[in-house]
């Protein structure tokens, strides 16, 4: 069976709503930045295989390789802010970060 | 420039100096030593730039005696240079190239320095500026003003020294509580208004220009509102103040009008073309235009309208003016004359001008304010048409008479002095317009001496006697103030011309040898005009016949006054008792000016006053077809001893029956006041000329103001509230709208904001997954809208 257009979609789409619903549904703040990553991982999979398969040339490779740099800069912001989370609750359970709400 | 110039400059600037110096710093005036009282600092300073003042222009007098090579002694040939000047009329078919033949002519040149010293405006033609003329008359009138005014301020030292203290109390005025008014005295102001008013009179003498004389003619009158309205806080004073201003205004609307008729027939204000520092030929001024050099005014007929041809002599051309226009001009010039010299009609403010301090009144009515009409008139004798001449005789012969009679029943002793005063310029009016130009200038000097120094002796008296003015209650005073006493007598006998005439009991001496105090000779000189005019002109013998008569009521009044004053017995012992003769600072001056009322006329017509004024007697002959003819010198000299025997008969009757009616009750006053009750009455109301006035003038414009007064209360104010009305109508109206409409939709839609926000506010939960949850869907939500909206693979 050839491997076609259609396949990564399909596998980035996996990948994009098992990462929206680990975000939906974690309370570890750890799981939720896990499942921003797959939330992107997705995307990426989605411009690479766009630009494999169509003639839009190298710009879905670029798209993806500046959303790894922003994912890792993501990363970095996101983990010390749970450091800092941690720091003021004691836990890093997302639920109990509702100061804000309205 | 000229050093007489100098002089004189320096001598009328010195007293501007005193009173900048004293409006500035004379309220520290008073931070002197002296506890208490105030430091006479301020009168030190007037009287020293004043008398300074005096000097100089003494000096300035002694240097243009021998500059102008005056003879001082002696008749001078008067008649010889009028019979040059008769020649054939002017109404010849060329009569300009006749005209300007004699003007070309040298004729007898008045001797004069005039020059320019500062140009303050020039519009086109008319330029303004502060000229300079000299002649003798200047001289004499500098000196005369300056000295009159030294000892009027020294005077003044003693009768203001009550002013020297910071709770004067004015026993005139009452406050609302019924006390006295206390006020801080106002000596150095005092003073400062008199150093102004001297400046002023100084500057109007010197002025070079018809307009400078305007300018210093108005600071004449403020001065004297100034000073007339010294004690304010008296409504009587503050009234006589408004009152002297206000008729001033009347006879300065002529002014004005004469000094439009010159700058537009002319184009010149000057009296005469400059001839200090000038190198090319000056323009000429007035006088040389109006008049060749003979004194003679060219009248022309061209279309049935009389033209008077004016002189520009400076290229031989010259243009002609209406005759009508230049009457006009002369009487508008005179009606300023008439209004500072209280003329009839103008009369009526000079005796309410008595509310001032008596050293202001003397200097008033002599040297300053006064004179200055007199002045002008005679300074502009040359402009005069015989026309406007005949007016201003009749009118000095009405006033002389109508004050005089007042004169003869007032009893408040500043009155009587006042209307003497009115009555004695009426004298100088008439011998003006009688042609007698030396005669009443003449007059002018002797008058301005005594008459200052019997309101000065007036003045001691009242301080004597504690501001007690009516005669009444006075008499007997001469034996507690003699030196008063004695100099006012001075006063008396020059005013009514008493005099011993050496020359009817020896024959062959001069008039001038004749034993006489100064105002015997030059009422002579007016009397002996009009007497030679009335012969002359017969058709007005009663411009002789007036003087005449009132110099026999003159010497009445005046003598009336002394006897009532300072001789008989005392009429009010309590006040006997209390007088006083006043400080040696107030005796000195009197004693001064006694001398000069006495000596200043010596030597009479062929003394040195006389021929000083005569060096600046403009020549004037007859225009021809007016119908009169004024008296020459040499006429005047054929009536003269007939016109002095006259004078002194009636003044002689005049003083003898004062001296039977108030000394020897014989006839009694009070009889003959009781006989004629209603003249007497007629008198004591000054003819009725303030209830006449009352009626003609005050009155309907008080009626008329009542009508523009109701006016603007019915209709103009009417129509301001029924705006303001409707403007407060329509602003509630306005508010409601604001209040009802804008207001309320505005806070319909905050609100409404504000109930979306709360209703918002449940969805800020704060929980993470619910966010994450509402992003998804969202997204889900916004692809299916599009994709739904806008299909992006259309169906084929």
């Amino acid at each position: 069976m050839e491997v076609t257009l259609n396949h990564y979609l399909l596998i980035g789409a996996v990948m994009f709503v098992s990462g929206v619903v680990c975000m939906a549904t974690k309370r570890n703040g750890i799981a939720v930045l896990m499942g921003v990553e797959l939330v992107l991982n997705g995307a990426n999979i989605n411009f690479v295989a766009f630009a494999r398969y169509t003639n839009l040339g190298l710009d879905g490779q670029i798209v993806s390789l500046f959303v790894i740099v922003l994912a890792a800069a993501e990363a970095a912001v996101a983990l010390a802010i749970a450091l800092n989370f941690y720091n003021n609750h004691q836990t890093i359970d997302v639920d109990q970060g509702d100061r804000l709400k309205g | 420039m000229d050093i007489k110039a100098c002089l004189l400059i320096t001598a009328w600037l010195l007293p501007l100096v005193g009173f900048a110096v004293e409006v500035f710093g004379g309220y520290w005036s008073h931070h002197a030593p002296g506890g208490r009282f105030k430091s006479r600092l301020a009168a030190y300073l007037s009287v020293g730039c004043i008398g300074g003042g005096f000097l100089l222009s003494l000096a300035a007098l002694l240097i243009g005696l021998s500059d102008f090579d005056l003879t001082l002694w002696g008749t001078p040939e008067h008649g010889s240079d009028h019979a040059a000047a008769q020649f054939a009329v002017a109404d010849a078919p060329h009569p300009a190239e006749h005209a300007v033949a004699h003007a070309s002519h040298g004729g007898t040149e008045v001797q004069y320095v005039s020059g320019s010293l500062y140009e303050l405006a020039r519009f086109g033609k008319l330029r303004i500026a502060i000229d300079y003329y000299i002649d003798s008359l200047t001289l004499v009138m500098f000196t005369m003003v300056t000295l009159i005014a030294t000892c009027i301020h020294v005077f003044a030292i003693g009768y203001m020294d009550d002013e020297r203290t910071e709770d004067h109390v004015d026993h005139q005025v009452q406050t609302a509580d019924g006390s006295h008014l206390h006020r801080p005295g106002r000596y150095y102001r005092f003073f400062a208004y008199l150093s102004l008013f001297c400046f002023s009179m100084l500057g109007l003498v010197l002025a070079g220009n018809i307009f400078m004389v305007f300018i210093f003619w108005e600071l004449v009158g403020i001065c004297s509102y100034l000073l007339i309205g010294f004690y304010v806080e008296r409504h009587s004073a503050s009234t006589a103040a408004n009152k002297a201003f206000i008729v001033n205004r009347v006879g300065d609307f002529g002014f004005v009008i004469g000094l439009m008729i010159l700058i537009t027939s002319f184009g010149t204000f000057n009296f005469r073309s400059y001839n200090d520092h000038a190198d090319a030929p000056q323009p000429p001024g007035l006088f040389e235009m109006a008049r060749d050099d003979h004194g003679k005014v060219h009248v022309v007929e061209t279309n049935d309208t009389q033209r008077v041809i004016t002189f520009a002599r400076a290229n031989g051309s010259h243009t002609s003016i209406p005759y009508w226009l230049l009457v006009t001009a002369g009487l508008g010039i005179f009606a300023g004359c008439v209004g500072k010299s209280a003329q009839f009609p103008l009369q009526t403010w000079l005796p309410d001008a008595m509310e001032g301090p008596t050293p202001v009144s003397a200097l008033v009515h002599s040297a300053t304010m006064v004179a200055a009409g007199v002045y002008l008139a005679g300074r502009f004798f040359p402009v005069f048409l015989p026309e406007v001449l005949l007016t201003i005789a009749y009118t000095g012969a009405i006033t002389l008479f109508v004050a005089a009679t007042i004169a003869v029943v007032a009893t408040d002793i500043k009155r009587v002095l006042a209307y003497s005063t009115i009555s004695q310029l009426g004298y100088m009016m008439l011998a003006i317009g009688l042609g007698g130009w030396i005669a009443g200038l003449f007059h002018l000097i002797t008058h301005a001496f005594f008459k200052s120094l019997m309101f000065l002796a007036a003045g001691s008296v009242i301080v004597g006697c504690h501001h007690e003015q009516e005669m009444t209650r006075m008499g007997g005073l001469r034996k507690k103030m003699p030196v008063t006493a004695y100099t006012m007598l001075v006063g008396v006998i020059a005013i009514c011309g008493l005099a011993i005439p050496l020359h009817w009991i020896i024959p062959g001496l001069p008039g001038g040898w004749d034993i006489a105090f100064s105002g015997y000779h030059s009422k002579d000189a007016i009397v002996a005009t009009a007497l030679t005019y009335a012969s002359l002109n017969p058709i007005h013998s009663l411009l002789f016949l007036a003087p005449l008569i009132t110099a026999g009521l003159t010497a009445f009044y005046m003598f009336r006054l002394w006897f009532y004053t300072f001789a008989g017995k005392p009429r009010d012992q309590k006040l006997y008792d209390h007088c006083h003769e006043s400080p040696r600072v107030m005796t000195t001056p009197l004693l001064i000016l006694a001398f000069f009322a006495i000596f200043c006329a010596i030597g009479g017509e062929g003394g040195p006053l006389f021929n000083l004024l005569g060096a600046s007697e403009t020549q004037v002959t007859d225009v021809a077809g007016s119908g009169i003819d004024l008296p020459t010198h040499a006429d005047i000299a054929q009536y003269h001893g007939q016109a002095g025997v006259l004078a002194l008969l009636v003044a002689g009757l005049g003083a003898l029956l004062a001296y039977l009616m108030y000394c020897r009750r014989q006839p009694d006053p009070a009889l003959i006041k009781r006989q004629f009750a209603a003249t007497h009455e007629f008198l004591v109301e000054k003819w009725r000329f303030d209830e006449l006035y009352d009626a003609m003038f005050v009155r309907p414009v008080h009626v008329i103001a009542s009508w523009f007064a109701r006016f603007d209360l019915r209709v103009l104010d009417g129509i301001v509230h029924r705006i303001a009305r409707t403007g407060i109508t329509v602003s509630a109206w306005d508010r409601k709208f604001d209040e009802g409409v804008v207001d309320r939709s505005i806070d319909w839609v905050a609100e409404k904001t504000q109930e979306v926000a709360r209703s918002l506010q449940a969805v800020q939960t704060g929980r993470l997954r619910q966010y994450v949850m509402f992003i998804a869907l969202g997204v889900v939500t916004l692809f299916v809208l599009i994709f739904t909206l806008f299909p992006l693979f259309p169906k084929t």
